[in-house]
């Protein structure tokens, strides 16, 4: 057993951080750290996944025949790691860690050759068409149809919850084709363009002021059959398997550590009247910091499984919940730390493109947002309640 | 990069495991719980047989140079069947502060015999006025013509009752008054002067308290060349504090499996408690601190080497987790079990009272978390 790392990896670090400092602009690292929602906006994302596409890094994770680095799972440790201490853009990962993944195990040549590429290059930007407004936790009720019509289906319905559909001109989208016994049965995992007739977008605020997440309706809306990705009726399976994928590419631990450390340096300066020299608070930071320690012990011995071809089971559900906690725990640290100067509601967006002084340091303005919106982390891809129930079944067996 | 068990350490691990679950049951240790022993003298001589005793020691004084992360696989199988042997005063604590700091005859003198189970050790550190700072000692050690003088109280000195030799830690005083240096002194534990009185310890094993009057002992008593020993202390402390949490791991993954069994078996308004989900969500709660706790006592094994500050953050983080975890874990296995959870009927609160025990243990989750700020502020 050992922590650290080999002289390959240890030469492997090196090259990602000279990467990072090549690439990463000063712009974009004050325009990630001044983003209060869950992704950077396209503007800033897009670029930073287009500078990892150039060096063949566009898609950590994916098989090297379709354009994935050929990463070992500590090499992919390591460029997570070092992404999350420079404080890279966090790119939606729409189309590299979800769709992507689904459309190498279950598309078609066609879609393959097409799709692939262009999430690459990051010139197509994708959202997930799964929640519904009557179907939460209980995703498979859901009730947008397509209807057969031809070589098309003709989908009517609506998704709710959908990150960045108002910068995508792709979507993924779980729907219902055919009313079974079993309701996970009737259900096909289709890729519909954006600007088809008939698809409107509706903006919805959180409760920390920004514009992250949307509803869209699907109106008498036509989409190629070709679109569909596998059988029909097998998109369950498929929408699952990319689940896993949501709940843990299992490294989250690094934007933890810094998202904290950000929070300890404030609680250190005077802006905060020292807040770390009340105990409270001090003890509160170590608390965390090794609720961190051990998610990034757990996540290394996934790894280590991984790497030794193990498969590591249900612990990806441990992963998400840990993470999801954690998180609110930094991000209602962050609020406590900064005191009085929480009371200040800013709200302007972005933040980094303010065209005002705004009423408090600007290392603080997205504490309250983040809290705020950082309640949602237990919320999105199976709720903390839906992931006891999988860890119950999957872990215990009951 | 790599945190899978090497051949050695599986094989060490199959067979502590295996070792456990043979000779260890219910009434094994309802037995040890009212022998005036705590711990079964054949069971320690199967430990030197299988080279657990030698198993941290050093190489060239009959050891086997293993590290932390061994001591820890095989505490983790200790705490599975509430194993009440001395180990932790014996090999974890005395035998490595000998390695550490004592000369290379006192080396000699002491570890083979750890090592081949003819000599049990025991550590006199905590005094009812530090609490749990290690650095407070006011038992004193001053200098004779002889040798030198010892006089104090130590309290809470794990299964000192079983030792041969009993390592005393005390300030020592020269010409001059106190020096501020603390000093690790070996006493045989039936000198005169040396006053032990035992009590049967909370989750098994004993402990004492120890009083010492005029305790004379030889000038080479004291370990090593004088140096102050609290370096050494903290490091030895941290870690038991490292292994004790594996043995708190070992002891919460029994009580999650012998509760979901229960949960499972158990009926009532006509169907199994499993079936209701706040007990399954309670249960996967549980499952994912005893996973928890496996993770972060493994970072203190592993971090056991490491520079001091390092060192302490992780294993005072690891000892205010566990025992967080183990509080939860072992308070929650007996709210399960019910009425019965609460009786001496079921081991469920054996297996509870042990886990009390080692959060007590060098001071609680509060102290640690404290520490663990303390030092980030000096790191």
């Amino acid at each position: 057993m050992d922590l650290s790392f080999n002289a390959e990896e240890r030469a492997f670090q090196s090259e990602v951080r000279g990467f990072i400092a090549k690439n990463l602009t000063e712009e974009m690292k004050r325009a990630t750290a001044l983003t209060p929602s869950v992704f950077s906006d396209p503007d800033i994302g897009t670029a930073w996944q287009r500078a990892l596409h150039a060096n063949g890094w566009g898609a950590p994770g994916w098989p090297v025949e379709y354009g994935g680095p050929p990463w070992t799972p500590a090499q992919r440790w390591i460029f997570e790691t070092e992404c999350a201490r420079a404080g890279v853009p966090n790119v939606n990962v729409m189309g590299v860690k979800m769709v992507g993944p689904v459309i190498i195990g279950f598309g078609s040549p066609e879609q393959k050759n097409f799709y692939l590429p262009r999430i690459l290059s990051g010139e197509d930007y994708w959202c997930q068409g799964y929640s519904e407004p009557g179907s939460g936790s209980d995703l498979s009720s859901l009730k947008t149809r397509a209807v057969r019509d031809g070589d098309d289906y003709i989908i009517n319905g609506t998704k709710i919850w959908t990150t960045h559909a108002h910068h995508a001109n792709r979507m993924f989208a779980l729907v219902r084709t055919s009313d079974g016994p079993r309701q996970q049965d009737g259900i096909s995992f289709i890729l519909i363009d954006m600007k088809t007739p008939g698809i409107t977008t509706r903006p919805i605020l959180t409760i920390g002021g920004d514009h992250e997440v949307n509803q869209v309706f699907f109106d008498d809306v036509r989409v190629p059959v070709a679109n569909r990705v596998g059988e029909e009726g097998k998109g369950w399976t498929y929408g699952k398997y990319l689940l896993e994928f949501e709940r843990g590419s299992g490294i989250a631990s690094a934007k933890l550590r810094e998202g904290l450390k950000a929070i300890a340096d404030l609680a250190e300066s005077d802006l905060t009247g020292r807040a770390i020299d009340s105990p409270d608070i001090a003890t509160r930071i170590s608390e965390v910091e090794i609720d961190i320690d051990a998610l990034e012990m757990t996540e290394l011995r996934v790894l280590s499984a991984l790497q030794t071809g193990q498969n590591p089971g249900a612990v990806s559900s441990i992963l998400k919940l840990r993470n999801s906690e954690i998180r609110q725990a930094v991000t209602r640290l962050g609020v406590d730390v900064i005191g009085h100067d929480a009371l200040a509601v800013e709200p302007m967006r972005p933040l980094y493109r303010l065209n005002h002084e705004p009423a408090v340091p600007e290392e603080m303005l997205t504490m309250v947002p983040e809290y705020l919106n950082g309640r949602a982390y237990t919320i999105f891809g199976g709720t903390s309640e839906i992931q006891r129930d999988i860890i119950a079944k999957m872990m215990l067996g009951i | 990069m790599d945190l899978n068990l090497s051949d050695e350490q599986r094989l060490l691990r199959d067979s502590a495991e295996r070792f456990v679950a043979g000779s260890y049951d219910a009434d094994h240790r309802r037995k040890m719980a009212n022998d005036p022993l705590g711990f079964s003298p054949a069971v320690w001589k199967q430990f030197a047989e299988l080279g657990w005793l030698a198993l941290p020691l050093p190489e060239e004084f009959g050891g086997l140079g293993g590290g932390a992360v061994e001591i820890g696989i095989l505490m983790e199988a200790f705490g599975r069947g509430l194993v009440s042997e001395p180990y932790v005063a014996t090999v974890v604590l005395g035998a490595a502060l000998i390695a550490r700091c004592g000369t290379n005859e006192q080396k000699q003198a002491s570890l083979p015999k750890v090592a081949d189970g003819s000599l049990k050790l025991a550590f006199a550190h905590s005094e009812r006025a530090a609490r749990f700072d290690l650095a407070k000692v006011a038992t004193s050690a001053t200098k004779t013509a002889q040798g030198w003088r010892l006089s104090g109280s130590k309290i809470a000195v794990l299964d000192g009752h079983a030792a041969d030799d009993i390592i005393v830690s005390a300030l020592v005083h020269d010409h001059h008054g106190p020096s501020g240096r603390i000093g690790l002194f070996v006493a045989p534990a039936t000198a005169p002067g040396l006053a032990l009185s035992d009590y049967a310890r909370l989750g098994g094993g004993r402990a004492c308290n120890i009083e010492l009057a005029d305790l004379h002992l030889p000038e080479d008593a004291l370990l090593g060349d004088g140096h102050d020993a609290l370096p050494a202390i903290e490091w030895a402390v941290d870690r038991a504090m490292a292994a004790l949490g594996a043995e708190a791991v070992g002891i919460m993954q029994t009580l999650l499996d012998t509760t979901l069994d229960y949960t499972k078996i158990r009926k009532q308004f006509g169907r199994p408690l499993s079936a209701n989900q706040v007990i399954r969500h309670r249960l996967a709660d549980m499952a994912m601190q005893v996973d928890e706790a496996r993770s972060i006592a493994l970072r203190a094994a592993l971090k056991a080497a490491s520079p001091p500050v390092e060192r302490a953050r992780a294993a005072s983080g690891a000892k205010a987790k566990i025992g967080k975890c183990a509080r939860f874990v072992g308070e929650q296995s007996i709210q399960l079990h019910g009425g019965m959870g609460v009786t001496e009927e079921l081991e469920v609160g054996a297996y509870f009272k042990r886990l009390i025990a080692f959060d007590t243990l060098f001071g609680g989750s509060a102290h640690h978390y404290a520490r663990h700020a303390e030092l980030g502020r000096k790191a």
